[in-house]
C-alpha cells in the first residue's frame, strides 16, 4: 500500500492520532494519486479542532482510506486536476470560508454564511433570504432561451431551482441550484442535546429514514463499544430493504405516470403504500421513524409479525411482478424510456455517481456487496447492473432491485428473529478523540456519516453525505441534448433528495 | 391489451370506505397521547427529561402535540404509566393552544369557521408549499392521491398554481432560504385563504427547533387556521382534518 493513508473499516472507530497527519501538499498529492488510480471520493470535508481548521479525506478502493492535514486558508484546488472533488471543495468553501484556488466553477452549494465568520467566498452578504444572488451559467445566441423553474414546484415536492438553457426544445445545459431546504442539520447533530441525535438523524431525509438512522446508529455504536444483537441486525436489514422497495415501487409508478401510462402509475402508487404499511406494522411509523437506535432496535419482529409480513409479501409479490411486466412490455413506455437522458459510464465515473444511477451507467458499486454491514455479509446480493445509462436502464435496475429485496426479506423472515430491544433514551458516552465512518446502501445509493470526537468525547464534527450529493450533477448531465419535455421523466428516474442534499 | 385487462383484474378495487366505516391502524401506531394525571411527579419528570422534543410538561401534566414527534420514548420509559399513545389518528385542531393536551381534543368539526364550510365544503383546492423539513410530510400528503385514499372523490385536489388555490398546506420548519418563496406563494393565493400547517416542523420547528436556519413555527409568519400534528401525520390524520374542517 502506498504511504499517506490509513486503511480503515466501515463502521470501526479508530483513534484520530492514528490517522496520518500530512503536510497539505503531500495530502493533496496522495489524494490525487489515489483517485487517478481509480479510487472514489467518499468524503472530503473540513473540521475544526481547537482553533485549527483541518481537512479530512475518505477514499474508497476495495478498502476505505483516510488521511488528514491542517487546512491552509487558500489552497490549490484538487478539482482543477480531478473532477470528483468538485462538489466537496465547494462545500468546504461554503462551510469554512476556505478558498480552493483554481476551482473551475466555485459557486455556493446551499447559500448560507460560513461558520467561521470569515469573508464570504462567493461575495454573498446573506441579507436576502433566498439563494438568488448568483449569475447563472448562461448560453448566448439568437435562438437560445432560458426556462426557470422553482423553487416552488407544481406538485407536492421539495423546493429547488432549475435553470434550463435551451435551443428550441433541446436542453443545452441544465443548472440546478439547491439550498432551499437548508436546516443546519450538521450543526444540530454536532451541538444539540445528545438525546436528540436519533430523531435528528431520522429527519435528514424522511424517505431515507432507515438509511440515515443506520449510519448514525452504527457510528455511535462504534464509538461507544456497543453492538446490536443478531436479531436487531436482521430487523434493520429488513427495514432498509422495505425502504428500498417502497421508494423504487413509487418511482416506477411515477415514471409510468410521466409517460401517460396510468395503470402502473396507480397500481404502484397503491402498492408502495402497502410496503410503507409493513414498516408501520413493525414500528408504528410508515417511514420507519422510531425503529433504529444505537445498540439495536426499539421494536421486535415476533413470530406473529413474521407471519403477517410474510403473508402480505406473498400476496404482493405476483402483483408487483405483473405490474413490472406490464410497464416494460408496453411499447409506448419503452419508446419514451429508451435512449432518454443518457449518462455515459465515463461521465458517471467522473461525477462519482452512486447507487442505481451509477449502476445504470455501468458502475458496479453497491455498498451491500462492497462494504457490507448488518446482515448483508450473510446474504448473496446479485449485482443489478445495466450499461445503457438511460431512463430505461435506471428503471430496470429499480425494478430488479424491488424483486430482489422482496426475496431477501422473505428469506430473512423465514427464521425466528430474537432480539433484546434497546431501552429508550439510552445514549452511552462516546470514545474521545476518535474517528469513524459508516456507509450503507440506501435506495439512492451510498449513504455515509462521519463522526469525529474531541478529547472529552463530545462530537467535534458530524459530516453527513446523502447519495444525492453525488447524483444531482448526474441529472444535469442526463439533460444535455435531451428534450426539455423529458425533464420530469429524467428527474423521476433519479428521484434525488433535496433535503438530504441541503442538510 | 390483454395484459392490461389481466392486471386491472388482479389489482381489484382498492379505495377505502373511510370515513363511512372506521379504519383500525396497527397496534404499534402511535396516535393521540393520553396523559395519566395520577402518575407520580418523579415519573413525569423522567419522561420530560428524556423527551427529545422537550414536549412534556411534567407539573402541568400535558404534552404538546405540536412539538411531539410521536417517537414513543416517554411511553416506553414509563411503560404507559404517565403517557400512552392511543391508536386514534384524529389529531388536528383549529388552535395551537389545543395541541397542548392531556389527551382530550375539542371536536375539530365544531371549531371550523362556518364560512369555510360554505365556501370550500364542495370544492377545495390546495397548494402545497414544502418549506424545508425532511420530505416525510410531503410523502404522506402525496399518497392521498393514490387509489386507496383517493382525495379527489371528496372534491379536494392539490393544484399547481397558488392562483387556483383556496388554501396553502405548509410543511417543514421554514428555512431562511424558503421564507421569501413561502411568503410570495401566500400572497399569490386569493382571499379568503386558509393556511394549514402540517407536521411537527411547520407547527413548532419539529426536530430542527432551535436551529438559526429555521423558524420555530409557521404562526410566527402568518395566521394558521388548521394544525395537523405528526412526524409525519398519517395520511388518515390529514384526511380526517380536511374532511372535518371543511365538510
Amino acid at each position: 500500500m502506498k504511504p499517506g493513508f490509513l486503511q480503515i473499516d466501515n463502521g470501526k472507530a479508530v483513534a484520530i492520532a492514528s490517522i496520518p497527519d500530512l503536510a497539505f501538499d503531500d495530502f493533496r498529492n496522495a489524494a490525487l494519486d489515489r483517485v487517478a488510480d481509480g479510487a472514489q471520493v467518499v468524503h472530503f470535508f473540513a473540521y475544526k479542532t481547537g482553533q485549527q481548521i483541518r481537512l479530512a479525506v475518505v477514499l474508497r478502493t476495495q478498502h476505505l482510506l483516510v488521511a488528514t492535514c491542517d487546512a491552509p486558508h487558500t489552497f490549490p484546488s484538487l478539482t482543477a486536476v480531478c473532477e470528483p472533488f468538485h462538489m466537496f471543495e465547494r462545500e468546504i468553501a461554503e462551510q469554512f470560508g476556505l478558498r480552493p484556488e483554481g476551482h473551475p466553477w466555485l459557486k455556493m452549494v446551499r447559500y448560507h454564511a460560513n461558520q467561521e465568520g470569515l469573508a464570504d467566498i462567493f461575495g454573498n452578504a446573506y441579507e436576502h433570504d433566498i439563494p438568488g444572488n448568483y449569475p447563472y451559467y448562461a448560453v448566448e445566441g439568437e435562438e437560445i432561451h432560458e426556462v426557470a423553474v422553482g423553487p416552488v414546484h407544481a406538485g407536492v415536492i421539495e423546493p429547488g431551482h432549475f435553470r434550463f438553457n435551451c435551443i428550441g426544445e433541446r436542453v443545452l445545459h441544465l443548472e440546478i441550484q439547491l439550498g432551499y431546504q437548508h436546516r443546519g442539520v450538521e450543526q444540530l447533530l454536532r451541538a444539540a442535546d445528545f438525546k436528540r441525535l436519533p430523531t435528528l438523524a431520522e429527519s435528514i431525509a424522511g424517505d431515507t429514514t432507515i438509511g440515515h438512522s443506520l449510519c448514525m446508529a452504527q457510528a455511535v455504536e462504534a464509538l461507544s463499544g456497543r453492538a446490536p444483537d443478531a436479531g436487531a441486525r436482521i430487523i434493520r436489514t429488513i427495514a432498509l430493504e422495505l425502504e428500498r422497495i417502497a421508494n423504487h415501487a413509487g418511482d416506477l409508478g411515477a415514471l409510468s405516470g410521466d409517460v401517460a401510462f396510468l395503470p402502473p402509475a396507480n397500481y404502484f402508487g397503491r402498492m408502495r403504500g402497502d410496503f410503507l404499511n409493513m414498516t408501520l406494522w413493525i414500528c408504528g411509523n410508515r417511514l420507519g421513524k422510531g425503529l433504529v437506535r444505537p445498540g439495536g432496535v426499539l421494536f421486535p419482529i415476533t413470530d406473529e409479525d413474521r407471519k403477517v409480513l410474510s403473508g402480505r409479501l406473498n400476496e404482493l409479490t405476483p402483483q408487483v411482478a405483473h405490474t413490472i411486466e406490464l410497464l416494460f412490455q408496453t411499447s409506448s413506455v419503452r419508446s419514451r424510456f429508451e435512449d432518454c437522458g443518457v449518462v455515459s459510464m465515463a461521465d458517471a465515473a467522473k461525477l462519482g455517481l452512486v447507487g442505481p444511477a451509477g449502476r445504470a451507467s455501468g458502475l458496479a458499486y453497491d455498498v451491500r456487496r462492497d462494504f457490507p454491514t448488518e446482515q448483508y455479509p450473510h446474504i448473496a446480493i446479485p449485482l443489478s447492473m445495466q450499461t445503457g445509462g438511460d431512463v430505461l436502464s435506471r428503471a430496470r435496475i429499480r425494478a430488479s432491485e424491488v424483486l430482489q429485496s422482496i426475496a431477501m426479506i422473505q428469506t430473512l423472515l423465514a427464521q425466528p428473529i430474537a432480539t433484546e430491544c434497546v431501552p429508550p433514551a439510552d445514549m452511552t458516552p462516546l470514545a474521545p478523540s476518535s474517528f469513524v465512518v459508516t456507509l450503507n446502501e440506501g435506495w439512492r445509493g451510498e449513504l455515509s456519516h462521519c463522526l469525529l470526537t474531541d478529547p472529552a468525547g463530545n462530537i467535534e464534527r458530524y459530516k453527513v453525505k446523502d447519495p444525492s450529493f453525488h447524483n444531482w450533477n448526474g441529472l444535469a448531465m442526463a439533460l444535455r441534448n435531451t428534450g426539455i419535455s423529458d425533464f420530469p421523466l429524467n428527474n423521476k428516474s433519479f428521484n434525488l433528495s433535496y433535503c438530504g442534499f441541503d442538510l | 391489451m390483454l395484459t392490461i385487462l389481466k392486471n386491472r383484474f388482479e389489482q381489484g378495487y382498492r379505495t377505502s370506505t373511510y370515513p363511512k366505516t372506521k379504519i383500525e391502524l396497527p397496534a404499534r401506531y402511535r396516535g393521540l397521547p393520553k396523559v395519566n394525571p395520577e402518575a407520580s411527579l418523579a415519573l413525569a419528570e423522567q419522561c420530560a427529561a428524556a423527551c427529545p422534543q422537550d414536549a412534556i410538561d411534567a407539573t402541568g401534566r400535558t404534552i404538546d402535540m405540536g412539538r411531539c414527534i410521536f417517537c414513543g420514548t416517554c411511553e416506553r420509559l414509563c411503560e404507559g404509566g404517565f403517557i400512552s399513545f392511543t391508536r386514534n389518528f384524529e389529531l388536528s385542531t383549529a388552535h395551537r393552544r389545543d395541541l397542548i393536551t392531556g389527551g382530550d381534543l375539542p371536536a375539530l368539526a365544531d371549531h371550523a369557521k362556518k364560512h369555510f364550510k360554505s365556501l370550500f365544503g364542495r370544492s377545495l383546492q390546495l397548494r402545497q408549499v414544502s418549506a424545508a423539513g425532511c420530505n416525510a410530510c410531503e410523502v404522506d400528503l402525496n399518497v392521498l392521491a393514490t387509489p386507496f385514499f383517493d382525495l379527489a372523490r371528496f372534491g379536494i385536489n392539490f393544484v399547481a398554481s397558488p392562483r387556483h388555490a383556496d388554501a396553502i398546506v405548509v410543511t417543514g420548519p421554514i428555512s431562511r432560504n424558503m421564507k421569501t418563496a413561502l411568503l410570495q406563494t401566500y400572497e399569490a393565493v386569493p382571499a379568503p385563504k386558509v393556511v394549514i400547517a402540517v407536521g411537527s416542523c411547520a407547527i413548532s420547528g419539529g426536530p430542527f427547533r432551535g436551529s438559526p436556519e429555521t423558524t420555530d413555527g409557521l404562526e410566527k409568519l402568518m395566521p394558521v387556521d388548521l394544525f395537523i400534528p405528526g412526524c409525519p401525520p398519517h395520511p388518515l390524520t390529514n384526511l380526517h382534518a380536511f374532511l372535518n374542517f371543511f365538510k
